[in-house]
């Protein structure tokens, strides 16, 4: 496997369960070492360079993992001082407005709901503001507010500067957010280009046209691709065919997933 | 400032669960006292001019601090391990170094706290001397590190906590309760005697009741660079697996 995330990207990696994206994640984030090859963030190797390649990475773990002798802040202030960030509550607050953790900021660690513990997993990541951050996961068994708030904090983190790398198995949040994508299969890349081009390339256009017709019947006719449907409608129009209604259907990212890892 | 946040960490998670991990076990080693000190007063021979209870205070003192510092270090690694917050510190910047040292720090802290209580406690009711203060002090953070040590190296190989219990019960505690600190080995027969001394915990009772007595079974400088080459063994073995990522890192 070879990849490169450019800087400042928000970059998707997809595949099915057993693909390898936490294999990869791990590896990147020191916590697995690999048989071969080697692995940089921000041109600092992480075995060689461990300690600057891990100041510039944070990564939201996909386990729902936590210390139960500590408060959400004191949890924040000891994760600064592993990255050796002193008087960081400045931060850690703005964090915590974030990702709506301020009313749990001296609530032991135990007493939260798995969302709430999920959102300290996010803020353990930032805590040290790296200009890397990997989230394995983000979003699993969060809910829908959290996950909004979650998105706009994180765009907003992307637009600062911050490469931000995804896994996740919600694929409308990779299309949403995501400018470029690589599918896994296998431990290997099956597919590597920006979203739309995936998009593109891969899902081709359908296109669900309502038909009604002089007798007043009714069809759905489904279409691949824009090319076709100026040429189909005209063809419709030839045969007097009235259209009294036309829905488009656009290609989405669960397609090109399917049509990838079922190959 | 990574070390010494991770030994804050550590600090203050045997503080905030104290009765626990301090109190019970100053509680367990008193009553140690009153009871042999009781029914073994007058009956045994240890150091001329010495009472039993005088002598027997600086072993359970010694006791506590190495089985606290090896609790200590080996229950909180093999907790994080299991629980999988162990993440958070190999997902940060800490040299394996940084690792090893913060651990047994806190672990030697939580040693001197016990044996600390234990101390203050048996003071009230037992007449103690304390003749080379230096020497004790050094014999419980060297025992208290090398036992912290041993705890870590217990929790990186160790994937259950029964792994732990076995390490504990059938080496820490034969090995600490046959090192000298209800006895001096001078009232041992011959074989049992030399046996003794293939022990490194006697070296550690031995030196750091020679903090009160000025008087010890070995020559307290020898017994210090026993106990200093078993901690530097130890601290190697766990370095080496810290730096190679055994059973942390996969």
């Amino acid at each position: 496997m070879s990849l490169a995330v450019e800087p400042g990207e928000f970059f998707g990696l997809l595949g099915p369960n057993g693909a390898g994206k936490t294999t990869l994640i791990n590896v990147i984030a020191g916590l697995a070492r690999p048989d071969a090859g080697s692995a940089s963030v921000m041109g600092a190797d992480v075995a060689t360079d461990y300690r600057r390649a891990r100041r510039m990475l944070g990564v939201v773990p996909q386990e729902l993992v936590f210390d139960p002798f500590f408060t959400v802040r004191e949890t924040l202030r000891i994760q600064s001082g592993y990255f050796g960030v002193r008087g960081n509550d400045a931060w850690i607050d703005e964090v915590m407005r974030h990702l709506d953790l301020t009313a749990k900021a001296d609530a032991n660690m135990r007493s939260l709901s798995g969302g709430m513990k999920r959102r300290v997993l996010v803020a353990q990541a930032l805590v040290h503001k790296p200009p890397v951050i990997v989230l394995d996961e983000p979003t699993a068994g969060v809910d829908v507010e959290l996950r909004q708030g979650l998105w706009e904090f994180v765009r907003r983190l992307n637009r600062d500067g911050h490469t931000i790398v995804l896994t996740t198995h919600y694929l409308e949040e990779a299309e949403m957010n995501c400018s470029r994508i690589a599918v896994l299969k296998a431990g290997r890349v099956v597919a590597l280009d920006s979203t739309r081009n995936l998009l593109a390339a891969f899902s081709g256009s359908r296109i669900a046209a309502r038909v009604v017709a002089r007798d007043g019947s009714q069809h759905l006719l489904q279409i691949e691709g824009y090319a076709q449907l100026e040429r189909e409608l005209a063809r419709l129009r030839s045969r007097g065919v009235e259209i009294a209604d036309l829905e488009i259907e656009r290609p989405d990212l669960e397609d090109v997933f399917l049509r990838l890892t079922s190959e | 400032m990574s070390f010494w946040t991770l030994f804050t960490k550590e600090l203050l998670r045997f503080v905030k669960v104290s009765v626990q991990t301090v109190a019970a076990p100053v509680l367990t080693s008193l009553l140690y006292l009153v009871i042999f000190g009781q029914v073994l007063e007058g009956r045994l021979q240890v150091f001329d001019g010495v009472r039993y209870s005088s002598f027997l205070v600086p072993g359970l003192v010694m006791m506590s601090v190495l089985q606290n510092a090896f609790a200590n270090s080996s229950s909180s690694l093999i907790q994080s391990k299991i629980t999988g917050n162990i993440v958070f510190i190999l997902l940060a910047p800490i040299s394996y170094a940084e690792f090893f040292w913060a651990y047994v720090a806190a672990a030697v802290a939580r040693g001197l706290a016990v044996g600390a209580g234990v101390l203050a406690c048996s003071a009230g009711f037992v007449e103690l001397r304390l003749e080379a203060p230096l020497w004790a002090l050094a014999f419980a953070v060297l025992g208290g590190a090398l036992l912290g040590a041993l705890g870590l190296l217990a929790g990186i190989v160790s994937e259950k906590i029964d792994q732990i219990a076995a390490f504990q019960n059938f080496v820490i505690l034969p090995l600490t309760m046959l090192s000298g600190v209800f006895y001096s080995i001078r009232s041992l027969p011959g074989f049992w005697r030399e046996l003794s001394h293939a022990n490194p915990f006697f070296y550690m009772i031995d030196g750091f009741r020679y903090g009160f007595f000025a008087a010890s079974d070995i020559a307290p400088g020898l017994s210090l660079a026993i106990v200093a080459g078993a901690f530097a063994a130890v601290a190697w073995v766990c370095l080496s697996l810290l730096k190679s990522g055994y059973k942390l890192r996969w």
